[in-house]
């Protein structure tokens, strides 16, 4: 077997039972991986009607078939659950080293079934597989588990962990492993706590099988050659790490403010990645075999730390979002985010609608107990990040996410969020593709599942005009089937800046020895989309949410470079759904399903 | 003629982040990146006024240039 091991890890956490299973390789295949074989194992063995923080829920985590190869940024693992944020399909992949430990350890895919009576966590050292009692790692922070764990584990073993804010369950709780790398969209955190597990260490000596080493190095050296040429991958993602779009997106006048309220912030280059890379950057982390290292280790001066910096999302989320220009306050918030095991764009963006609440005196005086919650108030944002990741007083009901805050209060039209996941930093107003993209996305409003910024902002693989709408509705589905198929097969989408299907495809056919080709392969990411589709409206999402907030519909951003505009959905939706062989109402029509496969 | 000129990322390297320019009429994009010493081909994406711009459009008074080498990110 090539770039599969072709086993599967079982493990019922009430039953405290082990099984190691033969993985189905042809079901494998089909759906490449990763996020695609997450999804269908899902499918197979668990009702999408689930209440997602029920024992019944699983987790699937799952490894692609280029993971631990050295293609590229393969080292990437993906957590397939439902998502007890949104009610969506949940599938939050992350980077570092885990993935590919995994693989190595001799495994594609871990299932973790039912609930544990008491805190427990797993190790794993290849053939052994053990369920602990965790009582004593029960309640403590990100570092101080993978600490001890890496103390108790043979050298060099990964660690994935939980931190309180997945014990408490908060529906903004992100999986984190080796230290700063998260899990971080749609509550998988919480999932996790749900089942009393906090933690997976893992330690491999073996390796997958390569089909054609020699191809391979071909196949390599041309990916690692257009990766350095390419001016994002080579140079400015390097430089600057993710922080370099704080600059530009502002520029463009699309970059949401107080809640997006208005989408121009003033101080942006105060919390930019010149201004990072300048005064606070000490030096780059890479995850597993990538050449580009977009991670930053920066300095908190005042509290002695050197620590994981903030990516884009995460300045703006705790920055303009909020109205903060301190960067030092978001790398913080950031570095409480990655203790407490949350997802920062979330957080981030739920202070901002608290803020909007208490500015419209939905959120009383008297419910902050001191605190502040005003727009522009640097340590309002660490503050209420604590108070989240302790679950105390408003940081519980914050902890639920920014939709069932604002519909607590009355006012649900106030949070900035899709199928309830909070937006990231791009005001669709002004970027008509990437709007259609966060109202289609199946995990709700996220821009990683087809990245219209691409083309729309950054000309790259063109230059398309970010107000019209001509074309739009193909790019989005093109980009939504081809991310489909780069996070299933364990790379990172990074990669895409510089590398076009067909490299996919040629490291796919070189490690698995799988015919693909281009067009196959995006089939297959087609395939992957429209399970996930299937997924969600079996959950019971209504094809009706694939819309955007009310706010970003009826509101013209009021100035700026982008003054005027809303975004037109109703004008682009249509046509999506025809691309996609949906009907009129959204839903996945039997023709197109067959012809995939479905 | 009055004009700001924005420039980020590598682009501040030896210069300023920001110019205020006082122009002679008819500028055009292509004659401010020459005086700054930076090559059109190294221009990844360049805004007048925050929208898509032109090297070669003429530049009216009060106009703000942004100056982008190859950036990106998620
Ligand atoms: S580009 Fe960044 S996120 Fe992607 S693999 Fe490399 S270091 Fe990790």
């Amino acid at each position: 077997m090539y770039g599969y091991i072709g086993k599967v890890l079982r493990i019922n956490l009430k039953q405290k039972s082990v099984n190691v299973e033969s993985l189905d390789l042809e079901n494998a295949k089909k759906f490449i991986g990763g996020r695609g074989l997450g999804t269908k194992l899902f499918m197979d063995e668990v009702d999408p009607k689930v209440d997602a923080l029920s024992a019944e829920n699983k987790l699937f985590i799952v490894a692609g078939p280029l993971t631990g190869t050295n293609v590229p940024t393969g080292g990437r693992y993906m957590v397939v659950t439902k998502s007890p944020l949104s009610n969506t399909i949940a599938s939050s992949n992350s980077g570092g080293f885990w993935g590919a430990e995994l693989k190595a350890a001799g495994y594609d895919v871990i299932i973790i079934e039912d609930k544990a009576d008491e805190p427990v966590y797993i190790t794993i050292e290849d053939d052994k597989v053990e369920i602990k009692d965790a009582a004593r790692l029960w309640g403590k922070v990100v570092s101080e588990v993978t600490d001890e764990l890496k103390n108790e584990m043979p050298e060099k073993s990964r660690i994935l962990t939980i931190g309180p804010g997945g014990e408490k369950l908060s529906r903004m709780a992100s999986i984190m492993n080796d230290y700063e790398r998260a899990a971080g969209r749609s509550g998988v955190g919480a999932v996790m706590g749900s089942k009393n597990l906090k933690a997976i260490a893992v330690k491999g000596s073996g390796k997958a099988q390569v089909f054609d080493e020699e191809k391979l190095k071909e196949v390599n050296s041309e990916c690692l050659k257009k990766i350095k040429e390419n001016g994002v991958t080579g140079a400015g993602l390097p430089t600057y790490g993710t922080a370099v779009l704080v600059n530009i997106i502002n520029e463009n006048g699309v970059f949401p403010t107080n809640n997006f309220q208005t989408s121009v912030f003033e101080k942006a280059d105060d919390i930019s990645g010149e201004t990072m890379a300048k005064d606070y950057l000490l030096k780059k982390s890479p995850c597993y075999r990538c050449p580009i290292a977009c991670g930053r280790i920066v300095k908190i001066e005042d509290m002695g730390l050197e620590v994981g910096g903030p990516e884009y999302e995460t300045l703006w989320a705790f920055g303009s979002d909020c109205g903060v220009s301190d960067i030092v306050a978001i790398f913080k918030a950031n570095y409480y985010c990655n203790e407490y095991g949350l997802d920062t764009i979330s957080v981030g963006a739920t202070i901002a609608a608290a803020m909007e609440l208490y500015q419209k005196g939905y959120i009383k005086e008297e419910e902050l107990e001191g605190l502040s919650l005003e727009f522009g108030n640097a340590d309002a944002v660490v503050e209420w990040t604590k108070k989240i990741g302790k679950g105390e007083g408003l940081g519980a009901k914050m902890a639920e996410g920014s939709y069932r805050l604002c519909e607590q209060y009355g006012v649900p039209e106030l949070s900035m969020s899709v199928k309830k996941l909070e937006l990231p930093a791009y005001d669709p107003r002004g970027i008509m593709g990437h709007g259609l993209q966060y109202a289609t996305s199946n995990r709700g409003g996220c821009h990683v599942r087809g990245y219209m910024i691409s083309p729309e902002i950054l000309a790259l693989p063109e230059k398309l005009d970010r107000f019209t709408l001509e074309g739009k509705a193909q790019w989005v589905k093109t980009f939504q089937d081809l991310t489909a198929v780069i996070d299933s097969l364990g790379l990172c989408l990074f990669t895409s800046f510089a590398m076009d299907a067909s490299m996919y495809t040629a490291a796919y056919n070189a490690v698995c020895g799988t015919e693909h080709t281009a067009e196959t392969l995006l089939e297959a990411g087609e395939r992957i989309y429209n399970l996930e589709r299937l997924f969600n409206i079996a959950s019971g999402i209504d094809p009706k949410e694939d819309t955007l907030p009310k706010r970003l519909l009826e509101d013209p951003i009021p100035d700026g470079p982008s003054k005027g505009n809303v975004h037109r959905l109703s004008e682009l939706l249509p046509e999506y759904y025809t691309l996609r062989g949906w009907g009129e109402d959204g839903i996945p029509e039997a023709e197109r399903l067959s012809k995939l496969g479905l | 003629m009055r004009i700001t000129v924005k420039l980020f990322a590598t682009f501040r390297d030896g210069r300023q982040k920001i110019y205020d320019m006082d122009l002679p009429e008819v500028t055009t994009v292509q004659n401010i990146i020459s005086s700054l010493g930076i090559e059109k081909s190294e221009v990844a994406i360049l805004l007048i006024n925050g929208r898509d711009g032109d090297f070669d459009k003429e530049l009216v008074e009060g106009d703000t240039v942004s100056l982008f080498p190859p950036v990106g990110g998620g």
